[in-house]
């Protein structure tokens, strides 16, 4: 069984059907990009894999262990799957430092020290030792979403999923974002709804491109972008390509 | 003069009042709102319930009811106590209306991303949720603070001899009705602004760096 399976899928807000049937699965390490318009459901989707908002119908499996369950404990799979807003969600009245080790003291109840240590790491991983004792107000676009890396890079989680993690951001600072879960691709499992083509095309094993609530296609990043089979696909990726540029 | 002592005795029976009913009331506010904003149907209208009976009816009443009816079903309770039972039921529901305000001033995100880390709704609550609108809250919680200090003078009608009433019966053996009250309005309005600069401090203290109001003020002005 892949790592994380996700079968038939259908998400509803009162009479507007988001998300018509979605399936896909991922393997260990693997890096997966979701693209697509605005408002084709990637985020309802990323959003029904960890049950922040449970599908009306389908299931989702991470590591065999049926998610969609209610009998499952929902709080102890959380902590293996990390998620990365698009706009931060930084704890406000903590450091950064304490950003990363609450997860660490409060739900893996490690202790203080030991939790420090490792969110230390964390954010020396993403180039922010000298910003751990600053408060998200204090920090920019960029830094706090590195902090949301950090944050959840700390739980070790087996999966994690970005939610339009650069769309937030100024061009300047997005690169050093981008720069951060490159580095992270092999070693953790990413599952990354964006627009950033460069990312899609260089970093991930396959592109998903959803539309209308259902997967159009999907494919290695070499036969999205040169040879997709769909006309609509070819249509979306000539025109995001113009928008963002293809590096 | 040699009514201070009185007067001191007083005092001290107005902070008694003035203490337990802001520290009991507190923890039912926080109670009372947390309902309120994250509890079920049915929980969220107890919690209604109570708070808009205790904001929309007097104090007074309140304690007249506590005063006179709990005896009447077999409860006796000495004025002192009938007025903190009442002064705290009444705060709570105040304070439990600044709070809710601020639980919900907090951006739905806060939630998110702490549920995210596996934590419980409860975990959520206190490790993420309140520190943030406690803090916010302080400004709103201090008017209680001042408003209960003064309320308390109210007990005086059901004989608690507090500040206020004990004034009230030196004025009525030697007629000084306007030094002596003088002197009360006086001692208010001292303990009225040492409170206010401990909240100040307070809120110096605890307010978040790059979120702080001072903060905010200053960069506007540079």
């Amino acid at each position: 069984m892949p790592m994380l399976e996700v079968k038939d899928i259908y998400k509803s807000y009162g009479t507007c059907e988001v998300l018509k049937g979605i399936s896909f699965s991922m393997e260990q390490h693997e890096t997966k990009v979701i693209i697509g318009t605005s408002g084709t459901g990637k985020s309802t989707l990323l959003k029904c894999i960890n049950q922040l908002d449970p599908p009306d119908k389908g299931k989702v499996w991470l590591e065999s262990e049926e998610i969609t369950n209610p009998s499952t404990d929902i709080n102890k799979i959380r902590q293996k799957i990390g998620f990365v807003f698009q706009d931060f969600n930084l704890f406000n009245h903590l450091t950064a430092l304490k950003n990363v080790s609450i997860g660490l003291e409060k739900v893996k109840k490690i202790e203080k020290e030991k939790a420090r240590e490792r969110a230390m790491n964390e954010l020396k991983r993403v180039g922010l030792e000298k910003q751990v004792n600053q408060y998200p107000a204090q920090l920019s676009g960029g830094q706090k979403q590195r902090v949301g890396i950090a944050r959840a890079l700390a739980m070790d989680p087996s999966i994690i999923l970005f939610d339009e993690p650069t769309s937030a951001l100024d061009p300047e600072l997005i690169g050093d974002v981008l720069e951060v879960m490159k580095s992270l691709a092999g070693k953790v499992a990413m599952l990354v709804v964006t627009h950033e083509m460069g990312f899609a095309r260089n970093v991930a094993d396959e592109i998903i491109f959803m539309e209308g609530g259902v997967i159009v296609e999907k494919g290695s990043p070499k036969q999205m972008f040169q040879n997709p089979k769909v006309e609509r696909t070819k249509q979306f990726l000539g025109k995001i390509s113009t928008l963002y540029g293809t590096e | 003069m040699d009514s201070l002592p009185k007067l001191l005795d007083g005092l001290s029976v107005t902070f008694l009042l003035t203490i337990v009913a802001i520290l009991v009331g507190f923890i039912l506010g926080i109670s009372l709102s947390l309902g309120r904003v994250y509890g079920n149907k049915a929980v969220s209208a107890i919690c209604v319930g109570y708070i808009e009976i205790f904001r929309g009816t007097p104090l007074l009443v309140q304690l007249f009811i506590i005063y006179f009816g709990l005896p009447s079903i077999g409860i006796a309770l000495s004025p002192l106590h009938c007025a903190l039972l009442g002064l705290s039921l009444n705060s709570g529901a105040y304070q439990a209306e600044y709070l809710r305000g601020s639980l919900q001033a907090i951006p739905s995100g806060q939630m998110i991303a702490a549920r995210t880390l596996g934590m419980t709704k409860l975990k959520s609550i206190r490790n993420v949720i309140l520190p943030q609108a406690l803090r916010i809250s302080i400004p709103a919680w201090s008017n209680e603070l001042i408003y209960l200090f003064k309320y308390t003078s109210i007990a005086s009608i059901i004989q608690v001899s507090e500040l206020t009433k004990e004034g009230e019966l030196i004025a009525s053996r030697n007629f000084r009705y306007i030094e002596i009250f003088l002197i009360i309005a006086l001692i208010y309005v001292v303990f009225t602004f040492i409170i206010t600069e401990i909240i100040d401090r307070i809120t110096k203290k605890t307010s978040i760096p790059g979120l702080g109001v001072q903060e905010r003020v200053r960069t506007r002005l540079t």
